[in-house]
């Protein structure tokens, strides 16, 4: 081979090589790209997923402590403290006045919270201000009748094993709506695995339509 | 459960020769369902009435003048052929306004509506009502609200539910007595219990024990001369309006008075005499 055919050769592999010098830099672009992308979307997915959720939802602490297991013990059943009345509307959460049945504004154990129950709210003479997890906005009917007597439904169906809680969770108030957040959900997937996980008006809906064959018509359940 | 019932078809009938315009009844509807009302309560293209009083005349010079009051709530039709396509339910794109086949009311969910007031055009009675401005109470009078009522916010439609909340709870006392009858005192409007004429009568149209289907004797066939109207009245005094159209309310008026029965639609010269001796008065053709 000549030095002029080896020069030649040479110069033309010089300049394909210089053809394609930017190359490496432009690789090196791309992957800060990628890179970007995926933190850019990991921030936004998980300050979507995780902080939004804590932002929306503010904690409120119930006024003190109640113990279901222990009232269970001494009354028996739900039905002594939350009944139907006679007229077939709900009692919900009682009274202080029913509480006094049994309660005094002495307290009878020993614990924290009866002796700020006697304190303030008995000797007061004061309601206590519950915050209620599965309160329904207010343009609901909700019937506890239809469901506990026409329907032949007990309390846990939907409001779970109640009285095997020995304190009371915080209450999460949806700041925007001001509902309870037991009726959106705690599962951001959407997820229920239980009737009292989530409340929205599908679930009313899906159930309505596996009992009774019908989802039923807006006032049924609206007011 | 809905289906295997026998439906309901509530209904109300006024008796226009006992009606003395006194608005009882408009004022026990603002109070028990929670109408807000204006400043200006003058101001027609504002002011919310659920159930409105219309002053009718035989337009006759005097000594012959007689006036009379006509009452309007929402009237409930049934839509032609009353298979429950209301004008008002047909047309709205939200479905925030729906029929309810077992008691035949027609429903307004408030957080449903948008406020396009499409129902508000199609509605031939004026029953509908746009929130122009937020509801606004004198201070304190908040606390008078009615619990079973939802308040309304601006931009959504209203209109009279035949205070169907009454319902709710009267199907509940139902339940708790382990009955599945509603008794006929049980669920009765608030504008029937107070007018002191006792000029409105309310109950179920498909139930024979009550006083509104005996007053009424609806007929269960169609119209020979239009199909689409059902459940004419076969009581000479009793029409509804504008009953032609087909949408069949379930708020029938009783008069004894022919210019009063008359002013129930729009006749054509000459028509009138053609069908005031047919049964309810308003025959088609």
């Amino acid at each position: 081979m000549s030095e002029i055919e080896n020069k030649t050769e040479h110069g033309s592999m010089d300049g394909a090589t210089a053809g394609t010098a930017g190359d490496p830099k432009n690789d090196t672009g791309l992957g800060l790209g990628v890179i970007f992308f995926i933190v850019a979307f990991l921030i936004c997915f998980l300050s979507g997923w995780l902080l939004f959720p804590k932002l929306l939802y503010s904690k409120h602490e119930q006024p003190f402590n109640f113990d279901h297991v222990l009232h269970v013990e001494e009354t028996g059943d739900c039905e002594s403290c939350h009944y139907l009345r006679d007229d077939g509307t709900f009692s919900g959460i009682p009274k202080t006045e029913s509480c006094l049945d049994c309660h005094t504004d002495e307290p009878m154990g020993d614990t924290k919270d009866e002796a700020i129950f006697a304190a303030e709210y008995v000797a007061k003479e004061q309601e206590v201000p519950w915050y209620v997890y599965a309160r329904q906005p207010d343009c609901v009917f909700f019937s506890h009748a239809a469901h506990i007597n026409a329907a032949g439904m007990d309390c846990k169906s939907c409001h779970g094993p109640i009285e095997e809680t020995r304190t009371s969770r915080p209450y999460e108030e949806n700041r925007l709506t001001g509902y309870s957040r037991d009726i959106w959900g705690k599962n951001i997937w959407g997820i229920k695995k239980n009737p009292w996980d989530r409340m929205k008006m599908n679930d009313c809906a899906v159930c309505h339509e596996k009992e009774t064959g019908h989802k039923g018509y807006c006032f049924q359940c609206h007011k | 459960m809905i289906h295997d019932k026998k439906a309901h078809k509530y209904g109300m009938v006024i008796d226009l020769d006992k009606c003395t315009g006194c608005g009882t009844c408009a004022v026990s509807c603002m109070s028990e369902n929670n109408v807000p009302f204006k400043e200006d309560e003058s101001d027609k293209k504002d002011s919310i009435t659920w159930m409105r009083v219309y002053r009718l005349t035989n337009n006759r010079p005097f000594p012959d003048t007689e006036v009379a009051f006509l009452p309007r709530p929402c009237q409930h039709c049934g839509g032609k052929g009353d298979h429950g396509h209301s004008p008002c339910v047909s047309v709205c794109p939200a479905t925030a306004t729906d029929y309810g086949y077992d008691t035949g009311i027609v429903s307004q969910i408030y957080t449903r509506c948008f406020g396009c007031r499409y129902c508000m055009a199609a509605c031939p009675y004026h029953a509908r009502y746009f929130n122009w401005w937020d509801p606004v109470w004198p201070e304190g009078m908040e606390k008078y609200l009615s619990p079973n009522v939802s308040p309304r916010m601006r931009g959504v439609v209203e209109k009279c539910s035949f205070c169907y909340h009454r319902y709710q709870l009267a199907r509940e006392k139902a339940y708790a007595n382990g009955s599945d009858e509603i008794p006929e005192a049980d669920y009765q409007t608030a504008c029937t219990t107070a007018c002191p004429a006792g000029a409105i009568v309310f109950g179920d149209l498909n139930n024979p024990s009550h006083k509104v289907h005996q007053i009424v004797k609806p007929d269960p066939h169609p119209d020979p001369l239009n199909p689409d109207v059902v459940g004419k009245s076969r009581n000479p005094k009793v029409f509804r309006l504008l009953e032609r159209l087909g949408t069949n309310p379930k708020v029938y008026y009783m008069s004894e008075r022919e210019w009063v029965r008359k002013l129930g639609d729009h006749y054509l010269d000459g028509e009138w005499d053609k069908v005031k001796n047919v049964y309810g008065s308003a025959s088609h053709e």
